[in-house]
């Protein structure tokens, strides 16, 4: 191939696997060479099919694997909303359902697998459905609206998910499974039953070993099933049907274009997933290497990754794939691994039931007892992370492997040295060393970043590795202070300290420094809610802190004033603008839709915050770790596109907060519509309007290490919200670190977003309305610092250039112009004044 | 060199040497833990009161940032060290010596300092106040 001449690679499918493929075929270079080109049938881009059912709470956005719509690499075209038509293996080309055509060098079929609905009378009634993508369960929602009962046919995996949803949407849910047992590929009949007592404990119905004869239909719709046991055939009543009956490979291009396929569907493949054209590659749920389907997504990402492989001249294959499963049904955890119906010669098998804690663990050991070939875990898989691994490692287990299994409080919990080969993350396929490797260059892998089942276990090789390089996790503020911030503020929450003195005394040693004075500082302003310079408080503030302002490269300060929501009146801008002239001060707009006034001297502020307050302006907080800025796009008042009134919110919102200390500053946005003008998913706290009311998102942060907010809950009402952004900031406050933004915040917290939005949203803390509590007193003892300093003469009697000669200005501090306002100028040294200077009688 | 609040200094200077002295501010203008800038002589001098009363004074300007500021940095403790933290960029000064903690090539001068009557006096800066950067 010349290296001058781009090839085209065509994607067919944007789901899970084939948003992976272009992941790593970008990654890996192969854009280097090849433009890639994306067609996908559904809408939107890949979204995490996995956590399908969530859609019901977090929204599609929350799933979405690009967001933004495109990949970051021009070199790749997504057509979404397309379908191929037929495929031309002889010409390389592809035929549109827009009528277009492609020309293909390389052609990678990731059409996944559509749900297989069995051909019973009335399957395809009004009111049948399937459970697979988006679209599948926006209408499932808009028809169990006017439902009252429903029916899930197959209870395996996703059909409990399914009845899961159905029971969530307020439906009265019947499952019915032809098997003996739910989850029959995954659990056994122990399991089951242990399954089936939980899930018949949330209210559902449980109808196993049935088959269903028929869709009962009334009124030209759905109306129940007939199991076969009811003499006027309506066995069960269900307005609303969902076929979960296990799924086809979708092979159907690869068929009509005389593409090798397996008896029972699938594209057939090689070890490298490549056809039997050898321009053509199959991957995911569509293909079946050596003839077997893996209805999995780390199967899928694995076969991805050899593609790309394969591409760039590489010997990858797959070989078959794990097909441990984790799960969470309804608040029951699952987990199958390895041999787990002890199919192998002389498996031993060991189990522990405990009905009454609905707790079912099976062990599949070898014959000799040394080797643990498989398991199945209900009720509690805590253990799946420590055994998954053992299985395929072969590591020898310990002389008493029923304590893998048992409760820590009766003596279980054993703990095992994972070997280096040891794959932690099935997902992704990332091993042990992997780990430790990413670990010793500060790098990163991808362990736990799919399904998350893995993270506890890889927290754990982190800091293991850490231990074992003598390396503590010192989670110390400083020398004075051998605790984290967190236990900091609870010891001042406890004690009811008011003073550095007092705390310091109390949990510390020496005199404080740099790091721990301003986090006191901070911690003490959170929870007394007084000036930061009252009561000896002023010592223990940084500069900026200290002196109600920004200090800047020359020792003089920057000056912001609050502009609520960016919203400000000519006037406004006319006062800011006369100060800015009179005081000679450089001005720039800031990026949370402010002025700030650059040059002040020390002994300037208080001159031009009385000029300030007296137009109306307040502090702007620029200065603190708190809260600054809620920025708006124009919102409904003025945008036609505006659904909510952005404006309105912002403001309220940024006088609520501000003046709240936190461990770092704090942000937030927010957007009238979808459109996202006001850029909120970068703030600590971003808000973005729906048709029905707020879409609330945090943790995004800028700075060295940006992140988007993630949804936290959607379609809010104005209290609701208000309520949840309450808790969510005072948790926050309370619980990070020093200098901890929200994103790194949420990703320490055990469980990440998930804990977050139970300890906000579904207040399992019970902590709701004492965060709130706190977050009032807040709201009703706000005073903003500039008034109150400029009528307190000994906060006032601080900003002096020189004790001793105040009205002198400090002749270390110089300007020079550039594009028509004043710099800074540095001196080279010390700078020395002339002996003429008058200097004050000591006060 | 430092002095304790109405009390001997540690290196005893004589009443005619204290009497030479520029009296900068009462001694209530400078609270304990915090720093005061003070004109002397045409120099911005930084004058600090430690928790147990002590009194020190360093030049002000920070060689790091090159600007005038070390008054305004927070004062503490490094181990038994008194010192202060720039306001810029957190560099820590031994109080006693104006010796940067973190950066062994570097020091600030240091100047002879007094309390006399309730008034903080400063005097010259010391013979041998060491080599900036």
């Amino acid at each position: 191939m010349s290296p001058h001449l781009r090839r085209t690679l065509v994607v067919v499918g944007h789901g899970m696997v084939g948003h992976r493929f272009v992941q790593a075929a970008i990654e890996r270079g192969l854009t280097e060479t090849h433009d890639v080109v994306v067609v996908g049938e559904e809408p939107r881009p890949a979204y995490d099919r996995v956590a399908l059912t969530s859609f019901f709470e977090v929204g599609a956005e929350a799933l979405s694997f690009l967001p933004t719509g495109e990949y970051d690499d021009p070199r790749v075209r997504l057509l979404l909303g397309t379908t191929v038509e037929e495929v031309d293996p002889a010409a390389r080309t592809l035929r549109l359902s827009d009528g277009g055509e492609l020309a293909y060098d390389e052609l990678v079929l990731a059409t996944g697998a559509a749900p297989f609905v069995p051909p019973v009378p009335g399957h395809d009634l009004p009111g049948c459905f399937v459970y697979r993508t988006i679209e599948d369960l926006e209408a499932i929602r808009e028809a169990a609206a006017g439902a009252r009962t429903g029916a899930v046919v197959g209870g395996g995996l996703l059909g409990l998910e399914a009845a899961n949803a159905l029971h969530g949407l307020g439906l009265e849910t019947h499952v019915v499974e032809m098997a003996p047992r739910l989850m029959p590929v995954q659990v056994d009949d122990a399991g089951g039953a242990t399954l089936a007592r939980h899930v018949e404990a949330l209210g559902l119905r449980l109808h196993t070993g049935v088959a269903t004869k028929a869709v009962v239909e009334r009124d030209g719709r759905a109306a129940g099933l007939d199991l076969g046991d009811a003499s006027d055939g309506l066995s069960v009543g269900a307005d609303v049907v969902v076929f979960s009956a296990g799924i086809r490979p979708r092979d159907a291009l690869a068929r009509a274009a005389g593409l090798d396929v397996a008896e029972r569907g699938g594209v057939l493949v090689d070890e490298q997933c490549r056809t039997s054209d050898p321009h053509v590659w199959a991957v995911g749920e569509c293909a079946v290497p050596g003839g077997r389907m893996y209805g999995l997504v780390a199967p899928g990402y694995a076969m991805a990754e050899v593609v790309v492989d394969a591409l760039l001249g590489g010997a990858g294959a797959f070989t078959g794939a794990d097909m441990s499963t984790k799960l969470k049904l309804m608040g029951v955890d699952v987990a199958s691994f390895g041999d787990a119906f002890a199919t192998t010669d002389g498996a031993l098998e060991l189990v522990l039931a405990d009905a009454v804690a609905g707790v079912y663990k099976k062990l599949v050991v070898s014959e000799d007892g040394r080797r643990l070939l498989g398991g199945i875990l209900v009720g509690d898989a805590s253990a799946y992370g420590v055994l998954r691994p053992m299985v395929s490692s072969g590591i020898e287990l310990p002389d008493n492997p029923e304590e893998l299994i048992l409760p820590a409080s009766r003596g279980g919990g054993a703990e095992v040295a994972l070997p280096d080969e040891a794959q932690v993350c099935s997902c992704n396929d990332v091993s042990k060393a992997d780990i430790v490797a990413a670990a010793a260059c500060d790098g990163t892998t991808r362990a736990g970043a799919t399904c998350g089942s893995c993270k506890p276990l890889v927290k754990r090789v982190i800091e293991e590795y850490y231990a074992s390089q003598g390396r503590t996790v010192d989670r110390s503020l400083c020398e004075h202070f051998a605790m984290t911030r967190q236990e900091l503020f609870d010891a001042v929450a406890v004690h009811g300290h008011t003073s550095f003195d007092e705390v310091v005394a109390a949990h510390g040693t020496g005199r404080g420094c740099d790091v721990c004075k301003p986090t006191v500082a901070s911690v003490l302003a959170s929870q007394l809610g007084r000036h930061v310079l009252g009561g000896g408080r002023a010592v223990l503030q940084d500069t900026n802190d200290a002196y109600l302002a920004n200090i800047q490269r020359n020792g003089t300060y920057s000056v912001v004033p609050r502009v609520p929501g960016g919203e400000i009146t000519p006037d406004g801008l006319i006062v800011i603008g006369e100060v800015a002239r009179d005081f000679g001060l450089y001005t720039k707009i800031t990026g949370g839709q402010r002025i700030d006034l650059f040059g002040a001297r020390l002994e300037q502020l208080p001159d031009i915050w009385r000029r300030l307050v007296d137009a109306g302006f307040e502090s702007g907080h620029a200065y603190g770790k708190s809260l600054r800025t809620v920025k708006s796009c124009v919102g409904s008042t003025w945008c036609r596109y505006g659904v909510q009134d952005s404006v309105r919110m912002a403001i309220d919102l940024e006088l609520r907060y501000r003046g709240l200390r936190s461990p770092h500053k704090l942000k937030g946005g927010v957007s009238g519509c979808a459109r996202e003008c006001a850029e909120a998913r970068a703030k600590d706290f971003g808000i973005i309007a729906t048709e029905k009311g707020w879409n609330l998102y945090v943790g995004g942060n800028g700075g060295a290490t940006p992140a988007h907010a993630r949804l936290l809950a959607g379609d809010l009402d104005d209290e609701t919200l208000v309520r949840y952004l309450d808790r969510f900031l005072l948790y926050y406050i309370r619980t990070a670190d020093r200098l901890q933004r929200t994103a790194p915040w949420i990703d320490s917290l055990d469980g990440g977003l998930d804990r977050v939005r139970e300890v906000v949203v579904d207040d399992a803390l019970g902590l709701g309305s004492e965060l709130e509590a706190a977050m009032a007193r807040h709201v009703t003892g706000y005073r903003d610092e500039w008034r109150d300093t400029l009528e307190d003469p000994d906060k006032l009697a601080r900003f002096v250039s020189f004790v001793n000669a105040p009205d002198v200005p400090d002749p270390h501090i110089g300007f020079r112009a550039e594009r028509g306002q004043q710099v800074p100028a540095e001196p080279d040294g010390p700078v020395v004044l002339g002996s003429a200077i008058p200097v004050g009688v000591p006060r | 060199m430092n002095g304790a609040v109405d009390g001997a200094v540690s290196a005893p200077a004589s009443a005619a040497d204290v009497a030479a002295y520029t009296p900068v501010c009462a001694l209530d203008r400078l609270p304990r833990e915090a720093g005061v800038c003070a004109l002397v002589d045409g120099h911005a001098v930084a004058v600090f009161r430690t928790h147990d009363d002590e009194v020190f004074a360093l030049g002000n300007y920070d060689p790091f940032s090159r600007a005038s500021v070390l008054a305004r940095g927070i004062v503490g403790t490094r181990g038994d060290v008194p010192f202060v933290a720039s306001p810029m960029h957190k560099q820590g000064f031994d109080l006693r010596t104006g010796q940067c903690l973190d950066d062994a090539a570097v020091r600030v001068p240091t100047y002879d300092v007094a309390v006399r009557d309730g008034t903080v006096l400063v005097g010259p800066a010391r013979e041998s106040p060491g080599e900036g950067p």
